[in-house]
């Protein structure tokens, strides 16, 4: 979902120029990288934390919209929502299966995230605080991803590209159900439409910190950009999202909170584009360092589902090992 | 009259589907949060279809919102069975079990419905029943054939919810005249099936059957127990703090 997953990554590597060299010809050839081939130690190491972060952000994800499963205002409603968090445990659940295929365990991933060592993308530290949350999630938070993940579709890691496809697929449907939710909160009554410009006051400045920071403070990215494990900087990706979500606010007939917000003709290569105002960075990193208003709860809630659930997992592998010496009752 | 035997069920089925929405995000392992919510989509799609054709019986304009959101407690026609609160996961799965295990051969019947509508919707839901059955009855199995502590739990379980399976098995007037004109199977017939099952199931599960259970009633007549009304404060908020709006 996130560039945010590269913040931290250590793409140091050990090998010889030979075996890089090898191995970026490959990549330049755009041929894909299975589990089983050789790879830098900094190129595996940095997909596990990526894709891992990816894989949290999922599971955490489903917490601020579980928040409104029991509260949703109609039954449709009620059933896509439940769907789409379905979903977004579905995503987590392909993306640890493939980092898995780099070594690592989805129980040493979980542990690492419930002790604060692995990071999930800051805008599930945000709180869901009305239903039109529900509808902004999908539209801006699904819709930033979106930008993030259509490009991870050609990853050079083959198990993650292929991960990606489908993700994609359901993210883009996710989208445009959050889209249409705003539609008919804006086409409501008077307090539905607050409802949704407050929601887009909140969600707007989070959203576009989803694409991590300006691309002159990201240290990363130049090292995933040559190993294709990302292909376009942070900075083109949050342009490319500004530049197709302003029309859609204005279509809903809501305003970006961003007085600065302006049309400038020499953006994107003289094609044009919204030149956004500064975004608070000092927030962003407040958020990412644990400071924000949900970082305890999410975390808190996610270790008390594994805590509580323990006894369920300890009970599930005695009857299996039980069945696989026979000793259950009906054998 | 009709159409409140088609709200029992309904009712039924939406109080148990949001129970189990209440697990999402919660569950022990992510396999089971997905399947929590497969099983509540599953409850809250019939749910959906009986709340329409409810509607259309009753004739007087109310649409499956209306009658979701905008009924009270002692409006609600579900069994006690599915308001009891989720507790554990053991107490979870036997809830489900319970009453997977009572539709499985109810929605069978039903697909004789003389009411094209409900012979539309037991089809799928049979399919659907069955398999929350398997995938609750190996968990029945798993936990009370598990650890120590998992054995506990599911027996702790069984103390808590046998006592209101009974009511799963008693048609209320307005049943009875579904009954009558073919609408809907006798509930009662169902209980060999269920006896099967659950039987097989405990026997699995080194479960003991309770014996002499006093059986609570009286969600058919809308006495619930005091759970029911948090969950409709809850689920109801947002729509009943916006009455007509569109959503």
């Amino acid at each position: 979902m996130y560039s945010q997953g590269l913040i931290g990554a250590d793409g140091r590597t050990g090998e010889t120029e030979t075996f890089l060299a090898a191995f970026q010809a490959r990549i330049d050839a755009e041929e894909k990288i299975e589990p089983k081939d050789a790879m830098p130690e900094g190129y595996r190491r940095t997909l596990v934390r990526q894709i891992g972060q990816h894989a949290h952000s999922e599971i955490v994800g489903m917490l601020p919209e579980g928040n409104w499963v029991t509260r949703a205002p109609s039954l449709r409603r009620k059933a896509a929502l439940l769907a789409k968090v379905q979903d977004e445990g579905g995503h987590g659940l392909y993306l640890y299966s493939a980092a898995e295929t780099l070594g690592v365990t989805r129980d040493g991933m979980t542990e690492e995230l419930l002790a604060g060592k692995a990071k999930y993308s800051s805008i599930f530290n945000y709180p869901t605080l009305t239903w039109a949350d529900i509808g902004t999630i999908g539209w801006l938070v699904d819709g930033a991803a979106i930008m993030n993940q259509i490009p991870l579709c050609r990853c050079s890691f083959g198990p993650y590209a292929r991960a990606m496809i489908r993700i994609c697929k359901e993210e883009s449907f996710h989208q445009r159900q959050g889209y249409e939710i705003m539609l008919t909160l804006c086409r409501g009554t008077r307090a539905q439409k607050a409802m949704a410009q407050d929601a887009l006051d909140r969600w707007w400045w989070p959203s576009l910190m989803m694409f991590g920071p300006h691309d002159a403070e990201s240290s990363h990215t130049e090292q995933s950009m040559a190993w294709k494990i990302k292909r376009f900087s942070n900075d083109e990706l949050r342009q490319k999202f500004i530049d197709a979500t302003v029309p859609q606010a204005e279509y809903l007939g809501l305003k970006v909170p961003d007085p600065a917000m302006r049309w400038d003709e020499a953006l994107n290569g003289g094609k044009g584009g919204y030149r956004h105002g500064p975004i608070d960075w000092d927030e962003f990193w407040r958020v990412v360092k644990g400071e924000g208003v949900m970082n305890r709860d999410r975390i808190a809630a996610r270790k008390k589902a594994w805590d509580d659930g323990a006894w369920v997992r300890e009970a599930a592998l005695a009857h299996a090992a039980k069945r696989a010496t026979g000793k259950v009752a009906a054998e | 009259m009709m159409h409140e035997a088609l709200l029992e069920i309904a009712d039924d089925c939406l109080v148990l589907g949001h129970r189990l929405s209440e697990w999402c995000g919660h569950a022990p392992m992510l396999e089971e949060d997905l399947a929590l919510p497969n099983m509540a989509l599953d409850l809250i799609g019939v749910a959906r279809g009986l709340y329409a054709r409810a509607g259309e019986l009753e004739d007087a304009g109310r649409g499956e919102d209306d009658l979701a959101y905008f009924r009270g407690e002692r409006e609600f026609r579900n069994c006690l069975l599915v308001e009891r609160p989720n507790e554990d996961f053991a107490q979870t799965m036997l809830r489900q079990l319970y009453f997977a295990a009572f539709m499985e051969p109810f929605w069978r019947a039903a697909s004789a419905s003389s009411d094209e509508v409900v012979h539309g919707i037991a089809g799928k839901a049979a399919k659907e029943v069955a398999y929350h059955i398997r995938h609750t009855g190996e968990w029945v199995i798993r936990m009370g054939d598990g650890t120590v502590e998992s054995a506990a739990r599911m027996a702790r379980a069984v103390d808590a919810l046998h006592r209101y399976t009974g009511e799963l098995f008693e048609s209320s007037p307005a049943a009875r005249a579904a009954e009558a004109a073919g609408v809907l199977p006798v509930r009662e017939e169902m209980r060999g099936d269920w006896d099967r099952v659950i039987g097989m199931i405990f026997t699995e599960a080194r479960l003991v059957l309770p014996e002499d259970t006093h059986m609570h009633s009286g969600g058919r007549a809308g006495l619930h127990g005091e759970d029911l009304g948090h969950i409709l404060a809850e689920m109801q908020s947002v729509a009943r703090a916006h009455p007509g709006a569109v959503w």
